[in-house]
């Protein structure tokens, strides 16, 4: 018997509301299974469990908010003994320091696995779950179907667990009103997540970085050729190429990918790229693309634009916000020429990208237009040396002079 | 398709990837991406939502000619008559 733990969904998190249960006690779970809703200060977020078994007993019930850490239902291994009948839970252990630390990235890379989570705050107690005129909790469906049908979350009243909108609610309001992304209130404790986050960052690491200049030419002369031959839904964007470059040049110098945790650097195998996405409204997230490296350029760009298109409908996964090893900023939409970015703890590297633009290159002393690229490596420099950080950046630009490889 | 119809889908497939446009009085000739803060995937998937409702073809070196509401309507007008939609 195990028990699934509120999971921290990022080193800011300190609690949770529980929205709703999709598996009941007796049903088989599998390891990816999506058992839950939370709500969260980034959204609305889809739990997975990280073993098989079966769902014993449910503690937790819709509407209680639980601080990271407290027991939300307990699993059995298949064909073990079930619960008895009115059995209570074992009580969170005690810890006293503040949520916040007890889910310090520098406990443990574990924070992504919930049956790992850190112990609960003492006398933390289940409030029900505020109101809509606090803040508007939804269903990832929810959301996403408000967002297609431009349906107002906040006017509407939710039937659901604790009063929160469901898919049915949705699909039975009036259309036609424009429905912001990000509701205000969630915008103000989405900024307080993200300055908490930030102001961490700035304090514990000691960043460092390195920038470079990358001719992209070949890359795009490589890409507009492939994309004339692809359908439209099929095209490719140079953020998904950017992507697959990063991954790659992360085999050359695998320091820049992994975490910064009991005083020494963990490297991470699977490469899952954090990559920031700017909420309509308002409002910054850098869920994690899974698995990089080991996808096609076709996968990667059909990855990014699901990803995109549920961080933006509030419909993403507790995995994808905790699973992220190195993370990828890319400005260029905005026009911005380069970024230096802050790092995501425990992480210990953020890649920042620039639009790309025309300038003047010299190539075997002649000028030449070129349309180029400003890269940057912010580093955590307890973790990673500037010359590997300077290696890294390399291995960026040798990758994007190969297009066709990635 | 008349103008008022293809006015009518460029529009609902520019409120796809920006829902809060959907009320929203965007002049015509504003470039879409700057009037209704778009990024690549985003202008991408305004580009396949042309597409899916119409059928015409748009090479990404068209891309700047379908970037304000006019220029979507002239460029789908012009290729919808080609196809005698």
């Amino acid at each position: 018997m195990s028990d699934f733990r509120m999971p921290s969904l990022g080193a800011d998190m300190e609690a949770g509301t529980l929205i709703k249960w999709l598996k009941q006690p007796g049903d088989t779970v599998k390891r990816g299974d999506i058992v839950a809703e939370v709500d969260t200060d980034k959204g609305a977020i889809e739990i997975e469990v990280f073993e098989d078994g079966v769902l014993d007993a449910i503690v937790v019930e819709p509407g209680e908010k639980v601080p990271v850490g407290r027991t939300l239902a307990r699993i059995r291994s298949a064909g073990g003994p079930a619960a008895e009948p009115g059995g209570t839970p074992a009580p969170a252990p005690a810890t006293p320091p503040a949520a916040a630390e007890a889910v310090s990235p520098a406990a443990a890379p574990s924070i992504p696995r919930v049956t790992e989570a850190t112990p609960a705050v003492t006398g933390a107690v289940a409030a029900p779950m505020p109101r809509p005129s606090a803040r508007v909790a939804a269903s990832p469906a929810a959301r996403r179907r408000a967002g297609e049908l431009g349906v107002d979350l906040q006017l509407l009243k939710g039937s659901g667990p604790g009063g929160a909108i469901t898919l049915a609610d949705v699909e039975g309001a009036p259309t036609g009103a424009p429905a912001p992304a990000v509701a205000p209130d969630r915008r103000q404790t989405m900024r307080r997540a993200i300055a908490a986050a930030m102001a961490k960052s700035k304090r514990e690491i000691p960043h460092a970085y390195v920038t470079t200049t990358i001719d992209m030419s070949r890359t795009m002369d490589w890409l507009r050729a492939e994309n004339q031959r692809r359908s439209i839904e099929d095209r490719l964007l140079p953020a998904a190429l950017l992507l697959k470059a990063v991954a790659s040049a992360v085999s050359d110098v695998p320091d820049v990918n992994g975490f910064w945790t009991e005083e020494q650097l963990q490297p991470s195998a699977p490469v899952h790229i954090g990559t920031a996405i700017v909420l309509r409204g308002g409002g910054l997230i850098a869920p994690a693309l899974h698995d990089v490296d080991q996808r096609d350029l076709s996968a990667v760009m059909r990855g990014l634009s699901d990803l995109v298109a549920r961080a933006r409908a509030g419909a993403l996964r507790g995995s994808e916000l905790t699973d992220a090893t190195i993370t990828v900023t890319n400005l260029g939409d905005l026009g911005v020429e380069g970024v230096l970015g802050i790092i995501y703890p425990p992480q210990v590297a953020i890649v920042g990208f620039g639009r790309i633009v025309d300038r003047p290159w010299v190539i075997e002393g002649r000028i030449e237009a070129r349309p180029v690229l400003s890269a940057s490596l912010s580093f955590d420099h307890r973790a990673v040396d500037g010359h590997r950080a300077g290696l890294f950046l390399a291995a960026v630009d040798r990758r994007l002079q190969s297009p066709e490889t990635l | 398709m008349t103008q008022q119809d293809l006015t009518a889908i460029v529009r609902q497939a520019l409120a796809r990837v920006a829902p809060e446009t959907a009320k929203a009085d965007i002049p015509a000739n504003a470039p879409l991406r700057e009037e209704c803060d778009l990024d690549s995937m985003d202008f991408l998937n305004f580009v396949i939502g042309l597409h899916e409702a119409t059928g015409v073809e748009i090479p990404e070196p068209d891309y700047p000619k379908v970037a304000s509401i006019a220029g979507a309507v002239a460029y789908l007008s012009e290729r919808a008559t080609r196809l005698r939609i």
